[in-house]
């Protein structure tokens, strides 16, 4: 029964990490669909031409959220654009083209599908296994990267963030494999000091404060790129990346960067304080500076930074997204340097020397 | 801001060579194998104190200047704050086309001013806003605002880790860890004479130390026997022990890695465990002078095993034994000392004995588990003419120049307890919700201010104007102006504000 459990999440995994390239493939053909979209109808914008298109967007296209009920008639005009603060409005999603090509809607049906044989990957070892998927690095991986797809879909239900398919897509295929290459063991048993319910809340909740983290990195990475062919185009130099027009302006992705950082940053806080409950049971305190612990604290300063650099003149935009990049290296230091190389009590890898 | 974010930032900094360098309160064997492998380093390092980080001077200084920085921005704040929770909202601003979400509305017919803001102030009252109403004769408007739960919540998360600092700060004087070897069947008392180790914080009354004790009566561990990878991890640690408490009550019970046992307020966790083969010696004459269970510590994860067996009276000279213990030592017996499995298969200990003066008499507090063996002569062993004794259980060897012989008698388990008393750690878990629940507010509750303003022209139609304004991030503030707009539109159209009903 383990066995045959244990082999089935094996080809299921190898199932999923085929369909993630393919909708990795397929979110870089919508990107480049996007930049032939973007550079079609006009090739260079001057300043002055953009400052005027970003005036008629702002009359026109820019309206805030349409009032949700009908008794709010006619009657209504806003005449402001109510967002943007600031920012040229030209590269908005309204440059006219239709924002889902049928790449990209190839791309989000195979990352489903995918995510379902992900799912039951994950399901069946934790079956074979006896006990929560997430015991040993190898796990660890395939779990969350699964959390790292799940929370890209979920995320996507409420905010349009297809166009960092190929950043999430990117990183979990580099992720999974990586695993799969290196830290790929068989079912074991628990040792005894993960025998208790802290492995399923503290884990659990790591993993998700990690998944939020990689979501914000990607943005920020998205960010920068936008803040920096902005900046180009403010300074009429010749224009890079086109496919960028179609992606929110960076203001907006430096909003969604922060507001996915700050829900990783409670997460972590969780992480934090769950750990430290746990190490009291297992080891006889609830902190004492192991490898393990100084790195989760060291990610959390940085995030907490983060957050403080939004609120600082002069941190915001390229700066704070540099802290979250860090901060997300910082993550995978913790993850794959610190486990396999560090000595300390978090030597759970399940790898032998 | 400036500042703290650098503080910050140095402070995730200033953590790191920690991480990179063993720590002498988490891995003092560490730092001892530092110094042998890095002996040009290891004074450089010391001086910096990197080998203690976390209490060095300059990583205090910069987490103490964080939170003098923090004290600096706390105190203003608070004020302020109370100050806005005793206030009014503010006056409507003139120009309201300015702010945030500014949408317009015409009232329907028949309704005045004063009726649409009522309407209004009523509506934005139900959805927890504080409101206070502006009449100056040309205008009728109401400015509303909520979220005084976020900075509460900010100020809560920051105040909170103050109290973690200082209740740790705290915690540290008072409390107390021990260590303590215990091979089963043997009692220990909980006082300090019977520590093996004791680290008494500052305050700590070393003399009245809740004089409880633990039997531990067996210890079962549990291996992974099937012949898979995992062949030899352990699979459980269950040590029985009867608990009596100061006051005298005696119970049975368990301790298990995860689940310590709490007694008079302090806690005793099973964290390590090993063999304790039992060694028994007679003299020349067969009478027996010593047979006891000595703790052999643990050299790899099938415990091949190492200890020390001093025997300092009874024979013509002192002997000083080197033991190396194999669970389940290999069958060839040319193979190397190693044990192949944890679990008792085969048995053996192999001895290495001397003789001379121990210096057990001299006075010099000497380690049960090292053998200084300076001064001794080997009688048994690689360099001696005898080689070293290897026994397994039951058998008897004569030791060497007729002084008798060593029998190995049996096997014991020891469990190695550490014993904590934190008075502190339950503060420290209030103080740690207090901070996940400040950040929950401080960053999901909106504050915000909303106004509703209401002019009648010249036709004595009644022109509505509607606008918010952020108060930290907000980014649903457009979608909640817009929300405002239908509600009252749909409250103007019912007629319902007429009646009073809220």
């Amino acid at each position: 029964m383990t066995e045959t459990l244990s082999s089935i999440s094996e080809y299921a995994i190898f199932a999923t990490m085929f369909l993630y390239v393919v909708a990795f493939v397929c979110f870089v053909l919508d990107l480049a669909q996007r930049s032939a979209r973007a550079t079609a109808p006009t090739a260079v914008r001057s300043a002055v031409e953009r400052r005027a298109a970003a005036a008629a967007s702002v009359s026109s296209a820019a309206s805030p959220a349409s009032p949700s009920s009908g008794a709010a008639t006619a009657t209504l005009a806003p005449p402001t654009a109510a967002t943007g603060g600031g920012v040229p409005a030209d590269g908005a999603r309204t440059d006219g083209a239709p924002t889902t090509s049928r790449a990209l809607k190839l791309a989000m049906t195979v990352t489903v599908v995918a995510w379902a044989i992900h799912l039951l990957a994950d399901i069946t070892r934790g079956i074979a296994a006896g006990r929560v998927p997430w015991a040993n690095m190898w796990e660890f991986s395939l779990t969350g990267t699964l959390v790292i797809v799940g929370i890209f879909l979920l995320v996507n239900l409420r905010f349009d963030l297809r166009y960092v398919g190929t950043f999430v897509l990117g990183l979990v295929c580099v992720l999974l494999m990586w695993a799969q290459v290196f830290y790929y063991v068989p079912v074991a048993p628990l040792p005894p000091a993960l025998q208790s319910y802290w492995l399923v809340i503290h884990i659990l909740v790591a993993i998700t404060g990690t998944a939020f983290f990689a979501l914000g990195f990607a943005l920020a990475v998205a960010h920068l790129l936008q803040a920096w062919r902005e900046r180009r185009q403010e300074l009429s130099l010749p224009p890079v990346l086109p496919f960028l027009k179609s992606l929110p302006g960076s203001v907006e992705l430096e909003n969604l960067t922060y507001r996915v950082n700050i829900i990783g940053f409670i997460f972590w806080t969780f992480t934090l304080i769950a750990g430290a409950i746990w190490a009291e049971k297992a080891w006889g305190r609830y902190w004492g500076w192991d490898t393990k612990e100084v790195w989760t604290f060291i990610i959390w300063v940085i995030y907490a930074g983060y957050i403080h650099a939004r609120a600082t003149r002069g941190w915001r935009g390229s700066r704070s997204a540099w802290l979250s990049i860090i901060g997300f290296a910082a993550v995978m230091f913790n993850f794959g340097v610190v486990n396999v190389f560090f000595h300390g009590l978090h030597s759970y890898s399940g790898l032998t020397n | 801001m400036r500042t703290a974010l650098f503080l910050l930032l140095l402070l995730a900094l200033a953590a790191v060579p920690g991480s990179l360098v063993p720590q002498r309160t988490s891995d003092p064997n560490g730092v001892t194998q530092y110094k042998v492998d890095h002996p040009t380093l290891y004074p450089i390092l010391d001086k910096l104190q990197v080998f203690s980080t976390y209490s060095s001077v300059w990583f205090s200084a910069i987490y103490l200047l964080l939170f003098v920085s923090l004290i600096g921005c706390i105190i203003p704040r608070v004020k302020h704050h109370v100050d806005a929770m005793l206030a009014k909202p503010p006056k409507t601003p003139f120009r309201l086309s300015r702010m945030a979400g500014y949408r317009e509305a015409e009232a329907p017919a028949g309704v005045t001013a004063a009726e649409a803001i009522e309407a209004a102030r009523a509506q934005l009252k139900s959805a927890r806003y504080r409101t206070v109403v502006f009449d100056d004769g040309r205008q009728t408007s109401v400015s509303a605002e909520r979220g005084y739960l976020r900075e509460t919540g900010n100020l809560v998360f920051h105040i909170a880790l103050l109290g973690i600092l200082v209740v740790v700060g705290i915690g540290g004087g008072f409390g107390w860890t021990a260590q303590r070897v215990v091979v089963t069947g043997q009692t220990f008392v909980n006082t300090s004479v019977n520590f093996d180790s004791f680290n008494p914080g500052r305050f700590v009354d070393s003399d009245n130390l809740p004089a409880y004790s633990v039997k531990v009566d067996d210890l079962k561990v549990t291996y992974d026997s099937a012949n898979g990878d995992s062949r030899g991890q352990a699979l459980d640690y269950d040590a029985t022990v009867t608990a009596t408490r100061k006051d005298g009550s005696s119970y049975r019970t368990h301790i298990k890695v995860n689940h310590p046992l709490r007694i008079d307020g302090t806690s005793v966790y099973l964290l390590g465990n090993g063999y304790a083969p039992v060694l028994t010696f007679r003299d020349a004459n067969g009478k027996v002078i010593k047979s006891e269970a000595t703790p052999f510590l643990p050299e790899d994860s099938n415990l091949t095993s190492q200890g020390v067996v001093k025997v300092a009276s009874g024979l013509s000279e002192q002997l000083g034994i080197i033991g190396i213990f194999m669970p389940t030592a290999p069958t060839d017996t040319d193979a190397q000392n190693l044990s192949s499995y944890p679990g008792l298969n085969n048995p053996r200990v192999s001895l290495t004995v001397y003789a001379g003066d121990l210096g057990v008499d001299s006075g010099q507090p000497q380690s049960v588990y090292a053998l200084d063996t300076k001064g001794l002569t080997q009688i048994a062993g690689p360099t001696a003419k005898t080689k070293g004794l290897n026994l397994g259980l039951g058998e008897t060897v004569k030791l060497p120049n007729g002084l008798g012989s060593v029998t190995f008698s049996g096997v014991k388990r020891f469990a190695s307890l550490d014993i904590h008393h934190d008075p502190t750690q339950g503060w420290v878990l209030v103080f740690a919700i207090l901070v996940l629940a400040g950040l929950l507010t401080s960053l999901f509750v909106p504050r915000r201010r909303m106004w509703v303003k209401a002019t009648t022209d010249a036709s004595g139609a009644v022109r509505l104007e509607y606008a918010g304004l952020a108060r930290g991030e907000d980014p649903r503030l457009d979608e909640a102006v817009a929300s405002l707009v239908a509600a009252h539109q749909k409250r103007l159209a019912l007629g319902g504000f007429k009646n009073g009903k809220a």
